[in-house]
């Protein structure tokens, strides 16, 4: 970070003077000339100093995001398995089925697809756009080696989805590389063959709601991050040095231990034969057989989470409270107020660039927690990039995937923005 | 100058954030890839991924002796880890590092294939042989991501029948060489229930009868059947009943009856675990599993038989590897008359040969135990079992996947 604020200084000079050096005309050319190399150095000088770190960002950041996201709207699978079909169906008008050639492109395109082992592809794709097409490709291609013409009386017969309209639509759909549907998945709706946007039927609803859960468990998450962080961060700042220098290890030791290890003993704290449930029980809170459910559901999720993203406030707050000077609070007590009252008219506001970027941080970071979850968080605890996780590594459905985390993305954007609206990012200090 | 200033803040406190969000983002993959998840293909440290099942040593890394490791090469053979890797490492892969002097490096997984079509369609393919379900050994097949296999090539008995009449019928795939006949049954803390232990399926989703938590696998396959069967659906009818819209609710609704009670697992691993934290009362799990826990932990667990869902394991070879040949060796060695028979005195599971089948004896580490009877395949589990229909689930398996993930996050 160093370097780069440096040299945005820098060039920010350089520009300045160039502008000076042209309005000053009486200035003998040579010097002028010379000015202008000097400037001319020192940025391609603070342009190799960040060169680097540009090229870094731009190999391993910019280029698969942007490779990613191109994902999410281009699928060309379809047509490069299935030419003729995709050539044919182009010509379709949508209102009754594709005449005979378009079916007998489609078989035609089957055998071949099922010779060379591709079918598979093609009927993946086809699955996204209305689910429970795959089985249909995969089973007709199979079969398709004994049928007869006319096609388009034996592929109905075979199976009576291929007589229908919305069955052709997707499949004139997916003929174009470039497709909707990854975005319009992502928030549980889907095209009908007329091209018009419906909202899936309940028992395939999934990521609206996984959306709000994520946006409710940040929310909740951050709101304990800041009650459980003030208190830390306040006494820190305000302790005699040697113990408060102990206190910022006790907070610093959990940051520095692996999110793994403390995941796991949670685990080992918070399950039905635990600690926490043996404590309960010990104390007589809870019967042994009505041990509490503390872990593998939202609960778990919320305390682990919680826990390591603690140390995101208590940083930037213990930052920001050093720096507030105690005879403010000192002054307003000798002007009549209340100690509460110079708390919360004095010093409290102070701490609001602290508490801004405290907030802002945990909420971003809670918001793409997903191994955390996907170990505590068993059936109701986990969050959307537990799903977009599913759709990289194990459904393999990188589209989808994509346009999860591009939605993701521009939700925490959103909210940035809106901070900025609210508080202003420029009066937030991460210490 | 001041609004420059302003502008400059805020473009300097954004990418501050966004490099502090990034760098967390980053920790969090990192530690993702070194999860017990086993899906990442690590091949460097494989070891770091050894099964978390107590009393089970270190099995993942075998050297042969020094002398006979002439040709260098590395096999990274990949199953489901725990108990039933320890019985392949001790009934295969040792004779197979002695005989050949090829090393074996094993690695475990959850028995998710995303990783192979991973491998085979990015070119980088890692893993040179895989122990996968029915099902998938077909799909894969089908999407031309394994390599046929020439059955005549097979080792034939020791009493000279050919391979492809010694395999039970049925088992051998175009591109798949069966290992095992293993069952997921369904396991219970018999500890808990010193007068009544539950029986059958119905006594699984009977919550008042039998109080307490389950544990069933986190995908659709297996659990659709079961909870059909709970409902009165006869094991013959499960799969065309399964295929019909109506059919699937009607699972789903019963799966709904014990939603709020069950805890989804995803290794083979952690049923025999959970049954032990006493975090679940009753667990779907795989026979094998539970059959060590039994004997080589002295675990009360009883198993419940009723309507068990059989399955085959196979081998596959991943297409684009680099050591094929070698990988078609092991895989021939691996599933060779004695090689099975090897695996089966470790692990309750049946081999898919006819001459292993008379080789079965006592269990490896305890004489006075007779490995047939925990088998899966005694003529009476096998008469009232069902057989996991792979057609059904090569096919299906996506979308039901689909309904089943938004099934579980509603």
């Amino acid at each position: 970070m160093n370097a780069a604020d440096t040299v945005t200084v820098e060039t920010g000079t350089a520009d300045t003077g160039t502008a000076d050096t042209g309005t000053a005309d009486t200035q003998p050319p040579a010097l002028k000339e010379q000015l202008q190399r000097a400037n001319r150095r020192a940025r391609w000088k603070a342009l190799g100093l960040v060169a680097p770190l540009l090229v870094f960002l731009l190999i391993t950041f910019v280029l698969p995001i942007f490779s990613m996201l191109t994902r999410s709207v281009y699928a060309p699978v379809f047509a490069d398995v299935m030419p003729q079909v995709s050539e044919a169906v182009r010509g379709w008008d949508g209102k009754d089925l594709p005449d005979e050639a378009v079916f007998a492109a489609l078989v035609a395109d089957m055998s071949a697809a099922r010779a060379d082992r591709t079918m598979g592809q093609a009927a993946t794709r086809m699955n996204y756009e209305i689910p429970g097409t795959r089985s249909l490709f995969m089973r007709s291609a199979r079969r398709v080696a004994h049928i007869q013409a006319p096609y388009s009386e034996s592929l109905p017969a075979l199976d009576a989805r291929w007589g229908s309209r919305d069955v052709w639509a997707a499949i004139q759909r997916v003929s174009h590389p470039l497709t909707p549907t990854f975005y319009l998945s992502a928030v549980d709706r889907a095209l009908d063959a007329d091209g018009s946007i419906v909202l899936n039927p309940p028992e395939q609803r999934l990521y609206i709601d996984l959306f709000w859960r994520t946006l409710w468990v940040s929310a909740l998450v951050m709101a304990l991050c800041l009650a459980l962080g003030f208190p830390i961060a306040y006494l820190m700042a305000h302790m005699p040095s040697p113990r408060a220098n102990l206190l910022m290890i006790l907070v610093l030791l959990p940051f520095w231990t692996s999110l793994l290890v403390r995941t796991t003993a949670w685990i080992a704290l918070l399950q039905t034969q635990g600690v926490v449930n043996d404590l309960f029980v010990w104390s007589g809170l809870v019967a042994d057989n009505g041990r509490i459910q503390l872990i593998y559901n939202q609960t778990g999720t919320i305390i682990a989470m919680t826990h390591i993203l603690l140390p995101f406030t208590v940083l930037p707050l213990y930052a920001v409270m050093r720096g507030i000077p105690p005879s403010l609070t000192r002054a307003a007590i000798s002007l009549g107020a209340s100690p509460s009252v110079a708390f919360l008219r004095v010093y409290l506001p102070l701490t609001a660039p602290g508490v801004g970027a405290g907030a802002v941080l945990v909420f971003i970071l809670a918001g793409g927690y997903y191994i955390t979850p996907a170990l505590v968080g068993g059936r109701t605890g986990q969050l959307i990039s537990n799903l977009i996780a599913f759709h990289m590594q194990e459904s393999l459905n990188w589209g989808l995937a994509a346009a999860l985390g591009a939605l993701l993305l521009a939700g925490v954007l959103a909210l940035y923005w809106l901070y900025d609206q609210l508080v202003g990012i420029d009066k937030m200090r991460l210490g | 100058m001041p609004i420059t200033t302003s502008l400059n803040t805020r473009l300097m406190a954004a990418t501050a954030v966004l490099a502090l969000g990034l760098a967390a983002c980053d920790s969090g993959n990192e530690s993702a890839a070194d999860a017990p998840a086993t899906d990442a293909p690590a091949t460097d440290a494989p070891a770091a991924q050894a099964p978390a099942v107590p009393g089970e040593e270190d099995v993942s890394a075998l050297q042969p002796d020094a002398a006979t490791a002439d040709d260098g090469v590395t096999l990274t053979i990949v199953s489901w880890g725990g108990a039933y890797t320890k019985a392949q490492v001790e009934g295969f892969h040792k004779p197979f590092i002695e005989k050949t002097g090829i090393t074996i490096q094993s690695d475990d997984y959850d028995g998710n294939i995303a990783p192979i079509k991973a491998q085979v369609e990015s070119g980088n393919v890692v893993w040179d042989a895989v122990d996968v379900e029915t099902a998938d050994a077909v799909r894969l097949c089908d999407e031309g991501l394994t390599v046929p296999v020439d059955h005549s090539a097979l080792p034939p008995a020791p009493d000279g029948t050919p391979a492809l009449k010694d395999f039970l019928p049925g088992t051998l795939f175009e591109c798949a060489v069966p290992v095992s006949i293993w069952s997921n049954i369904i396991a219970y803390d018999a500890s808990r229930y010193p007068d009544t232990p539950p029986a059958t399926l119905e006594d699984f989703f009977d919550l008042d009868a039998f109080p307490g938590r389950r544990g069933l696998r986190k995908i659709p396959k297996v659990n659709l059947e079961i909870a059909l069967m709970a409902d009165g659906v006869a094991p013959s009818d499960v799969y065309a009943v399964l295929a019909t819209p109506a059919g699937l609710d009607r699972a789903f609704a019963k799966l709904d009856t014990i939603k709020d009670e069950v805890i989804w697992w995803e290794t083979g691993a952690q049923p025999p675990q959970l049954l032990a934290d006493g975090e679940v009362v009753m667990t779907a799990a795989y026979n094998g599993r539970i059959f060590n826990a039994q004997v080589a932990e002295g675990q009360p667990f009883g198993i419940i038989w009723d309507r068990q869902i059989w399955d085959i394991d196979l081998w596959v070879v991943p297409r684009g590897g680099r050591n094929i040949d070698a990988a078609m060796d092991f895989v021939s060695f691996a599933t060779s008359t004695e090689g099975l028979a090897g695996q089966s005195s470790w692990i309750a599971y049946g081999p898919p040969r006819k001459s292993s089948l008379a080789l079965i004896g006592a269990y490896a580490e305890d004489p006075r135990i007779d490995m047939a009877s925990h088998m899966p395949t005694t003529p009476e589990r096998l008469a009232n079992g069902l057989q996991n229909d792979y057609e059904f689930w090569a096919d299906y398996n996506d979308e039901l996947e689909q309904r089943f993930n938004a099934w579980l996050a509603q």
